[in-house]
């Protein structure tokens, strides 16, 4: 009996949690879509996660790619099928490895810091602040947030693809021998629209979610500089976990036939 | 938990001085919090055009009735009516047009570290589109002269000021809008007793310049006899004991006696309780 009431504890948990952060959601985005828009919060935004992100994501996208090539021509060249590794990196890079790897990475740094920031504005008392000052803080902190995160977060994935299948390039042609032309021709001769875009869809999710994350932690902490400490700790945790489920899911709406 | 003490709920008002209608009027204030009862069916009012303090404990819950009255706490039980209009279960355009009504000083001064000071202090007018950034910022830097604070100030982020600076930057936000209600929640926790008296009498000053209705909660007695016209007491989640500032040190009450002389021992006893 004594598991069954622990399983069944944890249960409830999960769905009063799941239920809480949709009723946050929900009410973000009905407050964000029905009064004016803060546009200054969401430039300032949209350049925080965006423009800043892109050293981190370039970064993760080039070693990527490069590996990928490597790793790649290692395997395939047992059954002389190097001739792939083009189409290899190119696929995995816009369909999985580019929005999954700079979502993960974004969570963990624009996830982190915005449950930070929320978190102090909470335990401040800046955002009961703003409550009196007749500002709805789901307004003005959390819709520009997610609008950011997920206009930026394709935005960035553009990029990491160009990337990541530049890095395979430098590794297949520096070192591997490929031909410069014949390599970017193959690139793109089994590269279709869907294959990007599928990528593109998957990061403005993952883009929402991680900022979901970081503004749903951030606003409800308490309990001083530990509770905000507790806070983006659980927004990185839950955005990446939360990146990796979606991203099967999202994977099956597009690819599942 | 200390035992409800049996003493009336309000004490008799002086019949002598006429009051005026009230400003703010609650009644039946009810919040828990958890197994807590915070508030216990608080009843207060608050004349136009007065400032009263409620002064209490650590703890008693005197945080809690000002944010009910802002509505950042709902209540569990009870009415608030400020001119009139019930504001306990009221829809969110009630409540935001009641709050344009109010200024509130927080007790860390709350201040938003990402703007500088100039939109901290303009920060209401710009949110409700009352003016331009332009004559914003010249409103802001005339508020902070009121409070004290030369223009120089405007450009510098709330982190680079002292503690004494930001609550007057906090003030200036608070009168930015000229409010006809203030708040005021322990206006001189964590100040020097210099800086404490200067802000005292700075919030008396803006307070009469408005012609402003004042609610403030303090533990500070120095500052509860520099801005109150009228004290009332919060013990165990009521207001016990409530009158003119004068009467404060010979109220007749063991409990106002107790905490306005600051003895250990007396009806309060302090103990060890969780909050929250």
């Amino acid at each position: 009996m004594k598991v069954l009431a622990a399983v069944g504890r944890a249960t409830l948990a999960l769905l009063s949690t799941v239920g809480a952060v949709v009723l946050f959601a929900l009410g973000a985005l009905a407050s964000g879509l029905t009064g004016r828009l803060y546009w200054r919060q969401l430039g300032r935004q949209m350049l925080e996660m965006g423009y800043f992100s892109l050293p981190v994501v370039g970064l993760t996208a080039v070693f990527t790619g490069m590996v990928l090539a490597l790793q790649s021509y290692t395997g395939f060249s047992r059954f002389e099928a190097q001739n792939a590794i083009p189409t290899i990196v190119v696929l995995s890079m816009t369909r999985e490895l580019g929005p999954v790897l700079a979502g993960l990475m974004v969570a963990g740094r624009v996830g982190a810091s915005i449950a930070a920031e929320l978190g102090t504005m909470r335990v401040t008392e800046q955002i009961d602040a703003l409550t009196t000052l007749a500002t709805d803080p789901l307004r003005y902190l959390v819709f520009p947030r997610l609008l950011a995160g997920t206009l930026m977060l394709p935005a960035l994935v553009l990029v990491a693809d160009v990337i990541g299948v530049m890095g395979g390039y430098l590794v297949s042609v520096y070192k591997l021998g490929f031909g410069p032309i014949e390599y970017v021709n193959r690139s793109f001769e089994f590269l279709e629209t869907q294959d990007v875009v599928s990528g593109l869809v998957k990061a403005a999710v993952f883009g929402f979610l991680l900022t979901l994350m970081g503004c749903y932690h951030g606003y409800r902490s308490r309990g001083g500089a530990q509770g905000v400490g507790a806070a983006t700790t659980r927004a990185v945790v839950s955005a990446s976990i939360l990146i990796l489920i979606a991203n099967y899911f999202v994977t099956e709406l597009f690819f599942a036939r | 938990m200390p035992r409800t003490p049996t003493i009336p709920t309000l004490a008799e008002r002086p019949a002598a001085v006429p009051t005026p209608p009230a400003k703010i009027a609650i009644r039946g204030l009810v919040k828990s919090f958890g197994t807590k009862k915070v508030l216990r069916g608080l009843d207060l009012d608050v004349a136009e055009g007065r400032s009263l303090v409620v002064i209490g404990g650590s703890g008693t819950g005197k945080s809690v009735l000002i944010k009910c009255v802002l509505g950042i706490v709902t209540p569990d039980a009870g009415s608030i009516r400020v001119d009139g209009e019930e504001l306990v279960g009221a829809s969110r355009s009630t409540l935001d047009e009641a709050r344009k009504k109010f200024g509130m000083l927080f007790q860390g001064a709350a201040l938003f570290d990402s703007l500088p000071v100039w939109e901290n202090v303009a920060f209401g007018l710009l949110a409700r589109r009352l003016v331009d950034r332009k004559t914003a910022r010249e409103r802001a830097i005339a508020t902070l002269a009121k409070v004290g604070l030369g223009p120089e100030a405007a450009d510098l982020y709330p982190a680079e000021l002292s503690g004494g600076m930001q609550k007057r930057v906090g003030l200036a936000r608070a009168i930015a809008a000229e409010p006809e209600i203030l708040f005021f929640d322990e206006p001189t926790t964590g100040l020097d007793p210099i800086m404490a008296d200067v802000i005292n009498e700075l919030i008396r000053r803006l307070v009469s310049e408005l012609g402003a209705t004042a609610l403030s909660i303090t533990h500070d007695m120095a500052s509860v006899r520099k801005i109150a016209d009228r004290v009332a007491m919060l013990y165990d989640g009521k207001i016990i004991w409530e009158g003119p500032v004068e009467q404060l040190d010979d109220s007749g009450n063991p409990y106002v006696d107790q905490f306005v002389h600051g003895r250990a021992h007396g009806p309060i006893k302090v103990g060890v309780e969780r909050i929250g």
